[in-house]
């Protein structure tokens, strides 16, 4: 397999005057859970659709799994599940995992063990012989999932995967990626949800305006820490001197002082310095900077809502 | 993985789709509702002529016409069964989003075409045929009467059905599904009244308007498909008699030239259904 699942240069959409993707330059390793962040309007659908030759782009260059756009020996490794899936409605949910596993040229006995598996995996096994069109919006976005992992997909697309789930719905399809990223599938998704991607993906990427601004490692602790302690006293001398455990020291108030710092490890070192100097210290508590703040940060405060 | 063509599972899933379209539905209803009132007024008829000491050739003469009559009807039911069957084919399942899991297969997007087309295909053949037999076997049990000449006149009425069924689809590939069915029945229609000229004008031997009326007729061709059905149905005999309806005795028959058009003017119109449909943006 390509290190790379999927790559991207300067990919462009525009749609008449309207530019949809103005410049999308992405890398995604193979393996790893991707998530593409960006507020409505930033063009994540459509980067998506260009990456499986549902649109074709205006300009720029693109492969995914090594080979370029809209392959359709690639595709065959695909798996897509489209935001707000829908499907003819009086199919049947094993109708329907039939109809798509055909059409990855799926036949026979492995497509029936197949859509069996799958039936159980999403919890649809019960319902799996009744319509459709008497599904809740849940059962319809299970549905899909298992339609876009029929053919066991070395890269399956999640363009907002829990989109109508409730909490259980949600902790599946969490599941399922964690599997999916543990059995070395390429996982991209999408989603308006933060604490969802932040829980699954690995690496995201902030897009805005169809340009890819920001990129962010989520698994282990590249992000460092904003470590906040109140201490006495809160001279010049103490805040010169915490600058060499981090950066951004600042006095927030009587005696509170907030930093960043790279990691846990510093803690204890920051903590032992202060006691050496006689500094008293009442608190001192390192704080992740959640996604949903890095999104805000990133994203600029001139973003409005979507 | 990919060796099977997938174009069976679209032809599958559009005849699966389409027995359960309420279009179908009504089609078949006005179909068996059709036959009912044909059978009842053909028996009628010739039991009244015979009662009325028509002769026996008059009598065939009449239940030729009768008959051809008879597939008129079956003519216009299809036509607007080929156009509204797939007005919304292409153009429904990309509005709803359900094209989007499908073209994202490892299919070509002209299986797709082809599929839905073959699919739409074999449910008109399907209708016309079932149809056209009501109208034979009604014929032969109320009256006795024994269409002859009728094989190659369905192969015509089956390519006319054919052409407006693949516009239906190719419409679909851009316009929305209301815009889609206007423009089916305004192709139809300018084909209608293009042949309603065009006889005009051979009846009354007005060259211009006859050649109006061809002209329309290359533009769309439908209707001169028709008078070429209903020509071909009728005994030899009766092919140089004009008097009756326009749209069962043809004043003005179109020749061979109109049928190979009518054959490339819908392989044409399928092969820009394809580009057009792999060019748009799902």
């Amino acid at each position: 397999m390509s290190e790379t699942a999927i790559a991207t240069r300067g990919l462009q959409k525009r749609f008449g005057p309207t530019l949809a993707v103005a410049d999308l330059s992405l890398s995604v390793r193979a393996g790893e859970a991707f998530g593409f962040l960006g507020p409505n309007g930033a063009g994540k659908t459509t980067s998506i659709k260009m990456l499986l030759a549902l649109v074709e782009p205006s300009g720029g260059t693109g492969t995914v799994l090594g080979a370029p756009l809209g392959d359709r020996a690639v595709r065959a490794r695909i798996g897509f599940l489209p935001e707000h899936f829908r499907f003819h409605e009086y199919l049947t949910a094993r109708e329907l995992l039939r109809f798509h596993g055909r059409l990855y040229g799926l036949r026979g006995l492995p497509l029936d063990a197949r859509i069996e598996d799958l039936l159980v995996r999403v919890d649809m096994l019960d319902a799996a012989d009744r319509p459709l069109r008497g599904y809740s919006k849940g059962m319809l976005q299970r549905t899909g999932l298992a339609q876009a992992l029929i053919n066991d997909p070395a890269l399956v697309f999640l363009d907002e995967p829990t989109s109508g789930l409730d909490p259980l719905g949600r902790l599946l399809v969490r599941d399922i990626v964690s599997e999916l990223r543990a059995r070395g599938t390429t996982v991209f998704v999408n989603s308006h949800l933060l604490g969802e991607v932040e829980a699954t993906c690995d690496r995201v990427a902030f897009v805005k305006q169809g340009r890819v601004i920001h990129e962010l490692a989520l698994a282990g602790a590249p992000a460092g820490l904003e470590l906040e302690m109140r201490v006495r006293p809160v001279d010049v001398e103490v805040v010169e001197g915490l600058g060499r455990f981090g950066t951004s020291v600042t006095v927030v108030g009587d005696n509170c002082v907030r930093m960043r710092v790279s990691g846990e490890h510093v803690i204890p070192d920051i903590a032992r310095w202060l006691v050496e100097r006689g500094v008293s210290v009442f608190a001192l508590q390192g704080r992740r900077k959640s996604l949903e703040e890095w999104f805000v940060e990133v994203m600029g405060t001139d973003q409005r809502p979507g | 993985m990919m060796a099977m063509s997938p174009i069976p599972t679209i032809v599958h899933l559009t005849i699966q789709e389409a027995r359960r379209r309420r279009v179908l539905a009504a089609g078949l209803l006005g179909g068996c509702a059709f036959l009912a009132v044909f059978g009842v007024a053909i028996g009628f008829a010739h039991a009244d002529m015979v009662r009325s000491g028509t002769s026996f050739v008059e009598r065939q003469a009449f239940l030729t016409l009768f008959t051809i009559a008879g597939f008129y009807a079956i003519n216009f039911l299809s036509v607007l069964l080929a156009v509204l069957l797939p007005v919304d084919a292409l153009s429904g399942e990309i509005d709803s989003g359900v094209m989007q899991t499908v073209a994202s297969k490892p299919i070509r997007r002209a299986d797709i075409v082809l599929g839905k087309w073959i699919g739409y295909l074999i449910i008109m053949a399907a209708y016309v045929g079932l149809l056209s037999a009501g109208v034979l076997v009604a014929g032969r049990l109320a009256a006795g009467y024994v269409q002859l000449y009728v094989a190659r006149g369905l192969a015509l009425m089956l390519l006319e059905i054919a052409l407006l069924l693949t516009v239906s689809i190719a419409g679909g590939t851009r316009l929305s599904t209301v815009a889609n069915g206007i423009l089916g029945l305004g192709f139809y229609g300018m084909a209608f009244i293009g042949g309603i000229v065009e006889q005009i004008g051979g009846l009354a031997g007005v060259p211009s308007a006859r050649t109006i009326g061809i002209a329309v007729s290359l533009v769309s061709p439908p209707d001169a498909l028709w008078r070429m059905a209903a020509y071909h149905m009728q005994p030899s005999i009766m092919r140089g008699f004009v008097e009756g309806p326009p749209f069962l005795v043809s004043a003005s028959v179109p020749n061979a030239l109109m049928l190979w058009w009518a054959i490339g003017f819908m392989a044409l119109t399928l092969a820009w259904a394809v580009r057009s449909f792999q060019r748009r943006a799902l």
